[in-house]
């Protein structure tokens, strides 16, 4: 229940920043933004309109095109592996196991570091002549290969795994925190009707944990679209373009190639590329309220 | 934290599900390890121990001397300062950052639960909009409107583009944090004559302490790990760590010190591993809240 309208001032007041930033900052200038994609910009910004032209030059650019695949590929894996193994160790933990506390220090700390420090890590591990796949032919195996950071095919599952191994951490935690909340009456009826434990857990945990890891699943997959700093600290986009993605070419042209209306024009691809990802999901969350509300 | 098990007590017999299932842990483990290991281990050898190729092999003798050349010379195209300068530059620049978005947020969503002024739905709405949307398209026009101003490449600069970006987080997680407040404790307070901001700073301030600790600590390591932001908008004299930490490592000519850049690489994650490992119940717990509500 809303108070009275005249001591709302001073919140009125109170929120006055923040209207400023949502207004100015979010709305003001992304439709600048906008409006440059539809221009001949490049290095200065320019008012001559050239309609779809930059987009037509967007899509036309195997860069750009590569790129999107590219991120398509690493999301997938990476919000899937991410939710895989993260589910698999917090089933794990959840098994009643000794140093619980010790193990899942373990695998959450790397969601602590940056994706910089992530990705030079793991550039440091996959490098052919000194890394892993050195040690590993020392033993004596001298055909072993491990060189996904050098190798054209293989670049973007270096990627993919060393965002695992940042990210799996953070699902673990989730669905534990799920699993726990999950009553002991469950568990009890399951063990009674003889239903094996794996079984329980897919069929019985997994579907009451949907909404947590959807949850997850989403905070991860917001960072896909953002996927800039891993990618520059572990490869630059290379070798050649095989590890571009989009949010490296709008920073590469933005500011490297002073290429503005091609810029902003990928940027807005991304925010489209946002809206429709989001806009499914919200609108069924007002769908719901609504029914809610209704009944 | 107390827990109930799902089905009785600790097992004491080995089984073979048992064996399979300390396998799986103990592997993870490794993985999750490893990474931490050989930065450690390569940190403390010295050039010629690295060519040998040996990722994994424990130091010959510990040497110290890529952790000070790390920390005071090493070198940034032809700069060679060290990631000291940058460490600074990172506290400077997440300090003030996260005090002042926090507090702007506590007032938000304060305003935006308890007192509901015209439009606060809209406010949230365009928030929300603005913290899914990829930072890519507010940059040039942000660059361009900081530079009138002159405030582009500059410590304050940096602090409001952060204390910008922060705000749809934050505020989220304060105003879902407030809702739960029962509003008769707002309404007795102004019953008794206090206003808004007397509310605020006597009631809900104090209230929400637990957030505050949760939110300072998600905004801490966030900003501390930011690359993009301060990659933009900071300028050369105020560089965050990451940034710096990328410019030793990966533009660097001839042979690589590896030692030297594993070296600053674990000083770049210090501080934020430091935090996880000292209050880690707080970091987990404002994950969940964070992820779960958001």
């Amino acid at each position: 229940m809303p108070m009275k309208r005249k001591s709302n001032l001073s919140a009125t007041l109170a929120l006055l920043p923040t209207w400023l930033v949502a207004v100015v900052v979010f709305i003001g200038t992304m439709a600048w933004s906008i409006r440059l994609s539809f221009t001949n910009s490049t290095i200065f910004p320019s008012s001559t309109y050239v309609g779809l032209a930059q987009y037509a030059k967007l899509f036309a650019s195997a860069k750009w095109l590569a790129s999107l695949h590219n991120v398509l590929i690493f999301g997938i894996l990476y919000v899937g592996g991410c939710l895989f193994l993260g589910f698999l160790l917090a089933a794990a933990l959840d098994r009643k196991i000794r140093f619980e506390s010790a193990l899942r220090t373990i695998f959450l700390y790397p969601y602590a570091m940056s994706f910089v420090v992530t990705g030079l890590i793991w550039q440091w591990m996959l490098n052919p002549t000194l890394g892993i796949q050195a040690s590993v032919r020392a033993l004596g195996w001298e055909s072993f290969v491990l060189d996904w950071v050098v190798n054209r095919d293989m670049a973007i599952y270096a990627l993919v795994l060393a965002g695992v191994w940042q990210g799996a951490g953070l699902v673990m935690v989730i669905a534990l925190a799920g699993m726990r909340g999950i009553e002991a009456e469950q568990w009890k009826a399951a063990r009674i009707d003889g239903i094996p434990v794996w079984r329980i857990y897919v069929s019985i945990i997994l579907p009451q944990l949907g909404p947590a890891l959807a949850a997850a699943g989403m905070l991860l997959a917001m960072g896909v679209i953002k996927t800039y700093d891993i990618v520059v600290a572990m490869t630059n986009g290379g070798p050649g373009s095989a590890t571009e993605v989009p949010a490296k070419f709008i920073m590469d042209n933005l500011f490297g190639r002073q290429n503005l209306g091609l810029a902003t024009a990928g940027a807005t691809v991304l925010v489209l590329g946002v809206i429709m990802a989001v806009a499914p999901f919200r609108y069924a969350m007002y769908v719901r309220s609504k029914a809610k509300g209704a009944s | 934290m107390a827990r109930a098990h799902p089905n009785g007590p600790k097992p004491t017999q080995i089984t073979a599900g048992r064996i399979g299932l300390y396998s799986f842990l103990f592997v993870a483990a490794l993985f999750f390890m490893l990474p931490l290991y050989t930065m450690i281990v390569t940190s403390l050898k010295t050039m010629d121990e690295i060519r040998l190729g040996q990722i994994f092999a424990l130091p010959a003798k510990l040497d110290f001397s890529a952790w000070v050349t790390a920390w005071s010379g090493a070198c940034m195209g032809s700069v060679c300062v060290g990631i000291r300068s940058g460490f600074w530059n990172s506290v400077a620049i997440t300090v003030p950052s996260v005090a002042l978005s926090v507090l702007i947020g506590a007032i938000n969503g304060y305003a935006l639960s308890l007192w509901r002024p015209r439009g606060a739905n809209v406010l949230f709405a365009l928030l929300m909009a603005g913290g899914l949307i990829p930072y890519q398209i507010f940059l040039y026009p942000m660059v361009r409107t900081m530079a009138t101003v002159g405030l582009y490449n500059s410590l304050a600069g940096i602090i409001i583009v952060h204390v910008i970006f922060g705000l749809p987080l934050v505020t989220l997680l304060f105003r879902n944090y407030f809702v739960s407040v029962p509003e008769e404790l707002c309404k007795a307070a102004r019953v008794d004559g206090a206003g808004f901001w007397r509310i605020f700073f006597e009631i809900m301030l104090p209230l929400a302490v637990p957030m505050v600790v949760v939110v300072s600590m998600l905004q801490f390591t966030g900003i501390w790990n930011d690359f993009l932001l301060g990659l933009v908008f900071a300028g050369r004299d105020n560089l965050p760590m990451t940034v710096q930490l990328n410019n030793i490592v990966n533009t660097t000519m001839g042979e690589r010190n590896y030692n030297v850049n594993m070296a600053a690489t674990i000083l770049t994650a210090v501080v934020p591993l430091a935090i996880y490992f000292l209050s880690g119940r707080w970091f987990v717990r404002g994950i969940a809240a964070g992820a779960v509500k958001g």
